[in-house]
């Protein structure tokens, strides 16, 4: 068993599952022993969602090799179906926990099918075409769940659209509040159940690229005409990884939604996109313990730049395009590795061979 | 009457996204690249236009001259710094280093000139032409007679100058462009100049419209006319200004007669529509692998 | 050949136009089972034309496409390949980012099946059915002497060992025909010469007809049983290798006038 974990192409996931699972500790440690800032404390389960939606992503950016820019509308979907539900299912579910899993399924189900449903046209485009596609359709989903009102109250659901025609009863309840979203929402959702997410979203992930869909996915990347000619068909498995995707991404916006006590629709734009975007490509395509690392970095880059205050995004902005240009450019790579080679005292001969 | 004045207004609107998107689709065209940061270029012609009336009062046009100077040199600059050395790296990298550009404008911006927002001066005649029953705005007329004037110019610059056929063979191949002695890095750096310097006009127009200056101004209408320059065919610089436009009218009648809080989605839909018909825009080719 | 036998692909009086120029007319061509069959030509003549139309890469505008005895025409290029026809590609198509032995692997996509859902689970029948296209891909390697190679990317093997690679990945979908699209490209003659005797182990250890593109005449005349002759899209000849080196019209367009 422990010879299996360490062989070639079981070492980088064993990585990555030890690292979650020793980080989780530590700062478990960290917080019962009271040695973490309030700030920090409130940060853990977001950087946890980001990380689950940046392996969703990753999936469909890094191993499919289709660009992606709306990844935070499925989170805006899982987030409000999650909210919905657990908001409806408050008196009847009290325990807490009990109601996240119920809510966080639902809220993978419901992204699951809107990834289905989006991946039909989506998937027959290619290149930035689909891209762009992709990107259209989170704005699209960002306006028709900021015009969404629903409401329930002893006679059942209310249901309204564009404009608020629902009047509920006393005692009713708003579950979606159009722009103003969700509000009043019980906070349910721990730096606990986020780990647990992050280690079954890896599992999932890892245990789907390496198997017979895996390589089909990756095929379709490397070469679609040679994957086709082995008798690969196209668009079912870009559509397998299109949907692991959002459905990922939609447990990453539940545990999001049941994270705050407010929640409005306007939190999933575009921006938020890209920020995932960015993770995933910092990380390394296809890496999973890469963009582990680089969510976490880049989630905590502008708090640990505080004191800069108003400089730390310009900050931000500026590593972000010196990341770039020094992992990508030959020139700086080069420059790179010679220094490096100068720092480790390994001879000057191998730096200037490369 | 009043669809009359819904699709001049639309028009008018359309202008602008296609002067915007001109900038997005040159660059596509000849640098393979989707320039997030085109944006924020307006943001940054917006504010150069607002402190040169406003603080130095200057009048329009050197106002817009000068815009025109700032935006083509930042342009350039950031095509050298951020872009140039990514020219053999893949196109996600390229696009990441874009969107740290675009946080950088934005957050400069910020913390050169704060995230409160500026009233843009008026600074065309606010009345009419009435028409009958018919009254266009004079803006909606300058938008429009700009954005023609810009085409006529692009398109005469594109076909007649040395120039422009570098530009276009640019486009075609690099490989054999720089083989026929064209400079392929120089050819870049005029498209970068030429779609900043549109974007520093697109934002006076812009912000005529809607005149507050803000520092995330240029991130909507840098979204909506990457949205046109797509559905035009990417690439294509008719079909950036057949889409602007197109995206402008289709924007204002879905406003008026479905749901202004829907318009945006509308016109994404009608963006998903077109390209599941036509995919790769109305104007584009279609580019086929080669067994 | 035997009259008798029917043919395992029949094609008759194929032709496709692209924007009004026709690139290839009036094809025919009959392969039975077991056999090797050329396809050569002069460059631009159509070859590859066939080969993409023989898989539906590019759909034929006239003619018909006979695999088995059952009409093709309404196939795609993935039914092509499961109904039996594997290819390789003139300018190499590898799966860059993948093993040399996960590319193997793809071939056996159709052959060794089980659901995404058993992937992520790591239901009882994933190990065995991993297991099964692990050793059927080894075998392969074998025989085309990658084994050694197994953990390599593709994009690192040498240009001889890609070209093996993918005639090895073409197989391992189970072909009743390969198409190989000028498979000796780019190697030595010994590597030529070594090509020439694993064609006709392949032939004989997976019992399948080969048609093969080639402009190495030494390796077509070598194994190939029958060659027919395309000159700018059309037919030129066909016959026995002795027939088409005797024939006048051949050697004018391979050697002009």
């Amino acid at each position: 068993m422990l010879k299996k974990l360490l062989d070639r192409t079981h070492r980088g996931r064993t990585v990555s599952y030890i690292m979650v699972v020793v980080l989780y500790l530590i700062i478990e440690i960290m917080i019962h022993s009271g040695n973490l800032s309030s700030l920090f404390t409130s940060l853990l389960v977001p950087v946890c969602c980001y990380i689950v939606a940046a392996i969703g992503l990753n999936l469909n950016v890094g191993v499919s090799g289709e660009l992606n820019l709306g990844q935070a509308g499925f989170m805006s979907v899982g987030a409000f179906t999650a909210v919905s539900i657990s908001g409806y299912l408050a008196a009847s579910v009290s325990n807490g926990p009990v109601r996240l899993i119920i809510a966080i399924i639902a809220g993978v189900m419901i992204s699951a099918v809107f990834g289905l449903l989006i991946g039909i046209p989506v998937l027959k485009l290619e290149g930035d075409y689909l891209a762009i596609v992709t990107l259209a359709f989170g704005q699209i989903i960002k306006s028709i769940i900021t015009n969404m009102y629903l409401g329930f109250d002893g006679n059942g659901f209310q249901f309204s659209f564009v404009d608020n025609n629902t009047k509920l009863a006393p005692g009713g309840k708003m579950l979606l509040n159009g722009p103003m979203g969700a509000t009043g929402t019980a906070k349910i959702s721990t730096f606990t159940a986020g780990v647990i997410l992050i280690l079954v979203s890896l599992i999932i992930v890892y245990h789907l690229m390496y198997s017979r869909s895996g390589r089909a996915i990756m095929a379709a990347r490397d070469n679609r005409i040679a994957a086709e000619s082995v008798g690969i068909d196209i668009s079912r498995t870009k559509m397998l990884a299109f949907v692991v995707s959002a459905s990922l991404a939609g447990a990453a916006g539940a545990l999001y939604g049941l994270n705050y006590s407010t929640l409005v629709p306007a939190k999933f734009d575009f921006n938020t996109s890209i920020l995932i975007l960015v993770y995933v490509v910092l990380g390394g395509l296809g890496n999973m313990t890469g963009t582990i690392i680089a969510t976490i970095i880049l989630v905590l880059l502008p708090e640990l730049l505080r004191s800069m205050q108003d400089y730390r995004m310009l900050i931000y902005a500026v590593v972000l395009i010196l990341i770039m240009l020094l992992t990508n450019n030959e020139n700086m790579k080069t420059r790179l590795r010679r220094l490096k080679n100068r720092f480790s005292g390994r001879g000057r001969k191998e730096g200037e061979v490369s | 009457m009043e669809f009359f004045s819904y699709l001049i207004n639309g028009l008018g609107l359309g202008s602008v996204y296609a002067i915007i998107a001109l900038g997005y689709t040159m660059v596509y065209g000849i640098a393979k690249m989707l320039n997030f940061a085109h944006g924020d270029v307006i943001m940054v012609g917006a504010y150069v236009v607002f402190f040169a009336l406003s603080s130095f009062n200057l009048p329009l046009i050197p106002g817009v001259l000068l815009s025109v100077a700032v935006c083509t040199v930042l342009g350039i600059t950031i095509e050298r710094l951020a872009y140039k050395p990514l020219r053999q790296a893949s196109s996600l990298s390229v696009l990441i280093t874009a969107i740290g550009v675009s946080y950088f404008l934005q957050n400069a911006a910020q913390l050169l000139w704060s995230s409160s927002t500026k009233v843009f001066p008026a600074v065309f005649p606010s009345g009419s032409l009435e028409l009958g029953s018919l009254s266009i705005s004079y803006l909606t007329l300058i938008t429009i007679a700009t954005c023609v004037l810009v085409m006529v110019c692009l398109t005469l610059f594109i076909n007649r100058t040395k120039t422009g056929r570098a530009m276009r063979a640019c486009s075609e191949d690099k490989g054999a462009s720089t083989l026929m002695g064209i400079n392929v890095n120089r050819i870049i750096s005029i498209t970068f100049a030429i779609g900043s310097g549109l974007a520093a006009i697109a934002s006076v127009l812009l912000c005529a419209a809607y005149p507050s200056v803000y520092p995330t101004l240029g991130a909507m209408p840098g979204i909506k006319a990457f949205t046109a320059a797509v559905f035009g065919g990417i690439g294509s610089i008719p079909g950036a200004f057949l889409g602007g436009l197109l995206l402008g009218v289709i924007e204002i009648f879905a406003k008026a007669y479905i749901s202004t809080q829907l318009s945006d989605a509308i016109v994404f839909a009608v963006l998903i529509i077109v390209l599941l018909i036509k995919p790769s825009g109305l104007l584009g080719r279609r580019i086929r692998e080669k067994v | 050949m035997a009259e008798d036998k029917t043919p395992i692909l029949k094609v008759e009086d194929l032709g496709i136009d692209f924007g009004g120029l026709t690139a290839v007319n009036d094809f025919n061509l009959e392969i039975f089972d077991r056999e090797i069959v050329g396809l050569i030509g002069p460059n631009g003549a159509g070859k590859t034309t066939v080969f993409n139309m023989l898989t539906k890469v590019y759909q034929p505008s006239r003619g018909k496409i006979l695999f088995n005895g059952e009409d093709t025409a309404k196939k795609n290029v993935v039914e092509m390949n499961r109904a039996g026809v594997a290819r390789t590609f003139q300018n190499i198509r590898l799966f860059d980012q993948l093993s040399v032995l996960d590319n193997v692997k793809t071939g056996f996509h159709n052959r060794v099946v089980y659901s995404p859902v058993t992937a992520v689970l790591r239901l009882p029948s994933f190990r065995a059915k991993e297991k099964e296209t692990e050793e059927q891909s080894i075998e392969l390697l074998k025989i085309f002497g990658l084994e050694e190679e197994k953990d390599n990317l593709a994009s690192n093997l040498p240009y001889g060992a890609q070209r093996r690679l993918e005639i090895a990945r073409a197989l391992a979908t189970g072909p009743k025909l390969l198409l190989l699209d000028e498979p000796a490209a780019g190697m030595n003659p010994q590597e030529t010469e070594e090509l020439m005797s694993m064609i006709r182990l392949v032939r004989d250890h997976f019992k399948i007809a080969v048609l093969l593109i080639e402009h190495d005449m030494k390796l077509v005349m070598g194994i190939c049983e029958r060659i027919t002759v395309l000159n700018y899209g059309m037919m030129l000849a066909e016959g026995t290798p002795e027939e088409i080196q005797a024939n006048p019209a051949v050697i004018k367009a391979y050697l002009g006038e």
